[in-house]
């Protein structure tokens, strides 16, 4: 297979320059694929699928009997990320992560920025994730938001925009470590000379993270990670991650609430937990503060938690901050806060609470993607330019009844990278989500999910759908120690998964002078 | 430990174990059917007989006690919650719910275990190569308990893991005894006949005991078969072998010297240990072969209850 047919087409294309050039980093890639025997790309790509339904990445698909299950679907050629491009995203996303967090911070305590008119009170107090059981609480060392997996795209300028911030339980990160896993074996030399910043190190942070949260007091505190449960659809990644970071992996029955305190029941009896890493939404996670019906929460852990006897990432409350109409105003959020302009941009947003703004939205809904300002996965989500006429009717009347709940925001063209599609390849659009923690200091994990839209002209990339991944290759532009291994020409010949990985090992071996 | 998570450790080895068995149930009859191949057909009767399920099958199957009904019911039904196919699927979803405490090979291999049996199912692999196909069965839980020795640490998560193991193969090498029981029903003329030794040399076999048997007995008696199969203390699948293994991991668990109990779960296994240590296989004949195994079961599940009192109960405090 190689790339003599394919078009960017006019988009912003990841892997290529608009003349049809390979952009420099992905020289080396591009390469690769198209000196490799007819067809043995699509073997590559049939063996990442099997890897990937061994390690049991799968969710079940509900409603069949015979329990279905798939992988979230995986094209194996990598988008690449220039080291330049790099630097901005990640000054831009620790810049507004830090205002953020001061933000929050500020709405549930002194509320200045409220009170000096830089964010409007009403549209916070309407959020339906503010949270007045926060209110005056402090959590451990000022920080609210440990997680967060920011949505980034890049539009035909080439700039990247931020299109969402997801403050709450952030997922995908496990998809990001398994997919750069299998890609490795499929890739193993252009891997190893392309100078990718590896991205293994984020359970190791995450762990750090979540250590920074436990009173200085307790030399080693009991973690747990909290899911829903196996039958969640992300249960595989909270499980990945309780594995990873060797902490325990916790469903709400396994917790309880007696003297002040968290246990776990063990087979020992009750042991205490220090701090915890929910994956469970707010709602949910106690039935006395919130949600009465959960059956997943633990009654009465807000009560430990605000007397400081149990710490949780992410805290509760951070979501008014990833409310879609809030996230018009982050721009001047950052600006407030730390007295600097917004390094990655907003994408223009109409807020529809405004009388003016809607006007504008209401008459130009064909040209425009509209967004219920509290659903996430795709879903309550308007393709302007894709929709029918009734369609837009429908939305119309949802703005009219609830302006408050919609914002919009002009169709997008996103990036594309070239994609497998039956036996050739075609541009397909991506996203981008890079992870960011915020522990002793914030870290930006260099790497990311990349979501693409799979069916042909979508811009929808989510997994619910019709949305697969790929990895995402952050090139390190330092100048790395030179290495014995002769250049790529050479070795070509080698390139059998085992004899190269096995060559790899051994020349690294033999660098750090093990002769003794 | 967390309780829920000893609880799926325990049960996803039993699940391994238990689809291992039945394997090594229906191995009985392979072995015969090398033998007697024209007797064969008459042979399959008495496996479903054993594992008490025969109502359900001939809901299924009618009276049709064919190799092929008998090996599909046993092995890849999945509405029947005693085949393989759907304890391997409760041991991948056991362990599914425990990924973080299990290595990620005893994971990887479970998983791929499941698959591969789901596969085969769709094609007629079993019927036309049934000797490959529950060998690699077996070897697939094999593989597991070798990953489960050598991948994880041996803290109190594995005591668990062979607390279930040992447990139930010791409740199903009583029930492969049973099935020459079974079998020998019919046909009481055929006792110590060529015939009955290859039986019990089939029986031997389906749990990889003749060659060990034969370096303890030499000659296939039955009595002999009996105490080597409940009472040998070096036999890894032998009854009493198997039980004074799940007592050694339950004092492991709890720390509490052998000799003494500090729950019930320790209590019951320890009493049946005792019995075992001075109990004869005469004795045994005395009472019958198969009520005796009968009440063994009942006993092996009484400590399966104790266990889960002990160690899985979710107590309010």
């Amino acid at each position: 297979m190689n790339f003599s047919a394919y078009l960017t087409q006019g988009y912003y294309d990841e892997l290529f320059q608009e003349n049809g050039v390979p952009r420099p980093d992905a020289e080396l890639l591009i390469k690769k694929i198209e000196s490799l025997p007819e067809n043995d790309l699509l073997l590559k790509q049939k063996a990442a699928e099997t890897a990937l339904l061994q390690m049991g990445n799968t969710f079940a698909v509900y409603g069949s009997k015979e329990g279905t299950e798939k992988i979230l679907p995986f094209d194996i050629i990598p988008r690449i990320v220039s080291s330049s491009d790099w630097q901005t995203i990640e000054r831009g996303l620790k810049q507004r992560i830090y205002a953020l967090n001061l933000f929050i911070n500020d709405v549930y305590h002194d509320r200045k920025i409220l009170k000096d008119k830089v964010v409007p009170e009403d549209l916070i107090m309407s959020c339906t994730t503010y949270r007045k059981q926060c209110e005056g609480f402090n959590p451990p060392k000022g920080i609210w938001c440990h997680v967060t997996g920011t949505d980034l795209i890049r539009d035909n300028d080439g700039r990247f925009y931020v299109l969402e911030d997801n403050m709450r339980c952030p997922s995908g990160v496990s998809y990001v470590l398994e997919n750069r896993q299998v890609l490795k074996r499929t890739f193993p030399q252009v891997f190893a000379d392309s100078n990718v910043r590896p991205v293994e190190e984020y359970p190791n942070k995450l762990l750090a993270t979540l250590e920074n949260l436990a009173p200085s007091t307790i030399s080693s505190p009991k973690i747990g990670v909290l899911t829903p449960g196996m039958y969640n659809s992300a249960y595989f990644e909270h499980s990945f991650l309780a594995q990873q970071m060797g902490v325990e992996l916790v469903e709400g029955q396994d917790l309880v609430v007696s003297d002040g305190f968290v246990y776990m029941r063990t087979t020992k009896g009750l042991k205490r937990i220090d701090v915890i890493y929910r994956r469970l939404d707010d709602d949910f996670i106690d039935p006395k503060a919130f949600r009465a019906d959960s059956m997943l929460g633990i009654p009465g852990i807000m009560e430990v938690y605000r007397l400081g006897r149990v710490a949780m990432a992410n805290a509760p409350g951070t979501g008014i901050a990833d409310d879609k109409a809030v996230y018009a105003y982050v721009p001047k959020i950052i600006k407030y806060y730390m007295n600097e302009d917004a390094i990655l941009p907003n994408v223009t947003t109409f807020l529809c609470r405004e009388d003016k703004e809607r006007a504008y939205v209401l008459a130009n809904l064909d040209k425009l993607v509209v967004k219920a300002a509290n659903e996430s996965g795709g879903y309550g989500m308007l393709i302007g330019p894709h929709a029918s006429r009734q369609e837009r009717e429908e939305f119309a009347q949802l703005i009219e009844k609830n302006p408050r709940n919609y914002i919009a925001q002009p169709t997008i063209s996103l990036s594309r990278v070239p994609t497998i599609v039956d036996n050739h390849f075609e541009g397909r659009h991506v996203d981008l989500r890079p992870y960011i923690l915020y522990g002793e200091e914030i870290y930006v994990l260099p790497g990311g999910l990349t979501r693409v839209a799979l069916k042909k002209g979508s811009l929808v990339v989510n997994s619910s759908q019709g949305g697969g991944t790929k990895d995402t290759w952050v090139i390190n532009s330092e100048p790395q120690p030179s290495t014995s291994e002769p250049p790529l020409e050479s070795q070509s010949r080698l390139e059998q998964p085992f004899s190269s990985q096995f060559q790899s090992t051994t020349s690294k071996q033999s660098k750090g002078g093990s002769d003794a | 430990m967390l309780s829920r998570v000893a609880n799926s450790v325990y049960w996803m080895t039993r699940y391994i174990e238990r689809g291992e068995n039945i394997a090594r149930f229906i191995n009985v009859n392979l072995n015969l059917t090398l033998d007697f191949a024209t007797e064969s057909n008459r042979q399959w009767k008495p496996i479903i007989m054993a594992t008490g399920d025969h109502i359900e099958f001939e809901k299924k199957h009618g009276k049709d006690y064919s190799s092929k009904n008998v090996i599909h019911f046993l092995a890849l039904d999945q509405d029947y919650p005693n085949s393989i196919i759907s304890a391997l699927r409760a041991a991948r979803e056991n362990a599914r719910s425990v990924r973080e405490i299990i290595s990620s090979e005893m994971w990887t291999h479970i998983n791929r275990s499941y698959l591969e049996i789901k596969e085969s199912a769709s094609t007629d692999f079993a019927y036309t190569n049934p000797h490959r196909f529950f060998r690699t069965i077996i070897m697939q839980a094999h593989l597991f308990t070798g990953l489960l020795y050598t991948t994880m640490s041996h803290g109190e998560a594995f005591q668990f893991a062979l607390t279930g193991l040992l447990l139930e193969r010791a409740d199903k090498t009583s029930r492969i005894l049973d099935v020459k029981y079974f079998m020998l029903l019919p046909q009481a003329g055929d006792v110590n006949t060529p015939y009955d030794s290859i039986q019990w040399a089939a029986v031997l076999k389906s749990a990889s005991a003749l060659e060990m048997y034969r370096k303890r007995f030499h000659r296939i008696i039955p009595k002999q078969v009996c105490e080597f199969l409940i009472f040998d203390s070096d036999f890894p699948r032998s009854m009493r072998h198997c039980l004074k293994k799940v007592e050694l991991s339950l004092h492991n668990i709890s720390g509490t010297p052998l000799g003494t109990a500090s729950n019930k779960a320790e209590k019951s296994i320890g009493r049946l240990c005792a019995d075992l240590d001075y109990t004869d296989i005469d004795e045994i004949i005395n009472i019958g072969m198969h009520e005796y195994l009968d009440a063994l079961q009942i006993k092996i599940n009484d400590i399966g209850s104790n266990i889960h009192e002990a160690f899985f109960k979710l107590t309010l405090s």
